[in-house]
């Protein structure tokens, strides 16, 4: 066979159009699950924080999605003045107002590494089995760990004063040492945990080199000094002024003490 | 001409891709501290070998020389993204861990390098079959890894503890070194070292 320029041309074009609709009909076709799959997740973790996923509810997705329908109310809190205006807590996309110079603010210089916080944020209310209260209330968190951001959420009580518990959903620290942050013990040790010293506003929570031994921290993870620092600061700027620390102040300790 | 059964086993020990050709060694460091995320990479990679091999194999005469390797390249890494897009929406969890490494199979050398050097030149029934040998020659390696890595480097096999570790109150203390790149390393050493014990000829001369 001969292959004239031509040829060449035209048989690169005709490989190119074939594998372009493979290509394009895969992801248009599976585009749905994917979504599907990426929101059980999220509200996988969401349920996992708030110590609502037990076996019981992970078993099936039904069952997850269900408990979020029923406990899990999101809610949005601004950072700046006005910053959610017109927002609807249910598709609010946190991650886009964060990237977008117009909805964030340059944060630059903090401990924990983050870039720009959001002007809006998403937090999830956790209502009690019955219905009639707030029994927990999650912030989404994120700070720098050694090789990678850490994404992940706090559980604090309704009052704001103690850790309900901690879990990070993304990350990508070296397995076995920073890794550890998913281990469900040292996860454990956060619960019961104080945020705040009383009368203070700054936040007191951290992550100790060795071994805890008092209300406001957990024992560090060996081997991983600078995961568990990054630990230490992404908590303490969340919950600080720069992060919920106004929201939590105002709304939450206000809200239950009188 | 080999026989189809030869195309099919000799991969597996023979002339395997990571242990005689030393290729593919990247992802078999990278996704190998488990072995569910080695098996689903080892699936992946099977079936992106024995599809790109046999649209390789079907276009062969077709294909103008002077552009080859772009058009093997354009197959293969469609068919990667169809299979990343595949498990995301399938195995999402695990997809989550694999992470880049399922696009990352676009650059392994082991399925390049059979669509130029064997589906080229054979028929599409060969070439799936030399695909197929192939993908199981490297699965072997990653399952061989992921094995002792998980093991014990984790304590655990699927997940499933199998040694208390020492850090949640039993007696074992996990080898910090396995979970980490250079153990896969020193496992893929003693592998080739095993099979070399048993396959002298595979030997390099000095």
């Amino acid at each position: 066979m001969e292959f004239t320029p031509t040829r060449t041309v035209g048989f690169a074009t005709i490989v190119c159009f074939v594998c372009s609709i493979f290509v394009a009909s895969a992801a248009v076709g599976l585009k749905e699950k994917q979504i599907e799959n990426e929101i059980l997740d999220r509200q996988k973790k969401v349920l996992d924080v708030a110590g609502l996923l037990t076996d019981e509810v992970a078993i099936s997705a039904d069952n997850i999605k269900k408990t979020y329908q029923s406990r899990v109310q999101p809610k949005l809190v601004a950072l700046q003045d006005k910053g959610c205006e017109g927002q609807d807590p249910t598709s609010f996309d946190q991650q886009k107002f964060a990237k977008d110079p117009a909805t964030s603010k340059d944060v630059v210089g903090n401990r924990a590494k983050v870039r720009r916080t959001p002007h809006c944020a998403k937090i999830f209310n956790i209502k009690s089995a019955d219905a009639k209260g707030i029994e927990t209330v999650i912030f989404p968190v994120e700070g720098k760990g050694l090789w990678s951001t850490l994404y992940g959420y706090i559980a604090l009580n309704p009052n704001g004063t103690d850790i309900k518990g901690l879990t990070f959903y993304k990350h990508a620290e070296t397995p076995g040492l920073g890794g550890e942050v998913d281990n469900k013990k040292w996860k454990a040790q956060w619960k019961g945990k104080k945020a705040f010293k009383p009368g203070s506003a700054a936040p007191a929570l951290y992550v100790k080199k060795g071994q805890a031994n008092d209300n406001y921290s957990v024992d560090g993870l060996s081997g991983a000094t600078i995961t568990s620092n990054g630990v230490t600061n992404l908590l303490q700027f969340w919950l600080g002024e720069q992060g919920f620390g106004n929201y939590i102040n105002k709304e939450m300790k206000g809200a239950n003490n009188g | 001409m080999a026989k189809n059964s030869e195309v099919l086993l000799d991969p597996l020990f023979n002339d395997n891709p990571i242990a005689l050709q030393v290729l593919g060694i990247c992802s078999a460091l990278a996704v190998t501290t488990k072995m569910e995320t080695a098996l689903v990479m080892s699936a992946a990679v099977i079936v992106v070998l024995i599809f790109s091999n046999l649209a390789v194999s079907l276009i062969r005469n077709f294909i103008p020389p002077s552009i080859r390797i772009i058009v093997q390249l354009t197959i293969i890494a469609s068919l990667v993204i169809i299979t990343d897009q595949v498990l995301k929406a399938f195995v999402y969890e695990t997809a989550k861990q694999l992470s880049v490494f399922v696009g990352l199979i676009i650059t392994n050398c082991i399925v390049m390098g059979r669509a130029e050097a064997f589906a080229m030149q054979q028929g599409p029934l060969k070439s799936v079959i030399d695909g197929f040998g192939n993908g199981l020659g490297y699965s072997i390696v990653l399952v061989f890894v992921a094995f002792f890595r998980e093991l014990f480097g984790s304590g655990s096999l699927f997940g499933v503890q199998l040694l208390p570790l020492a850090t949640e109150g039993g007696w074992y203390t996990p080898n910090g070194l396995l979970v980490l790149s250079p153990g896969a390393f020193f496992l893929i050493a003693i592998f080739i070292w095993i099979v070399r014990a048993f396959k002298p000829d595979q030997i390099e001369e000095e």
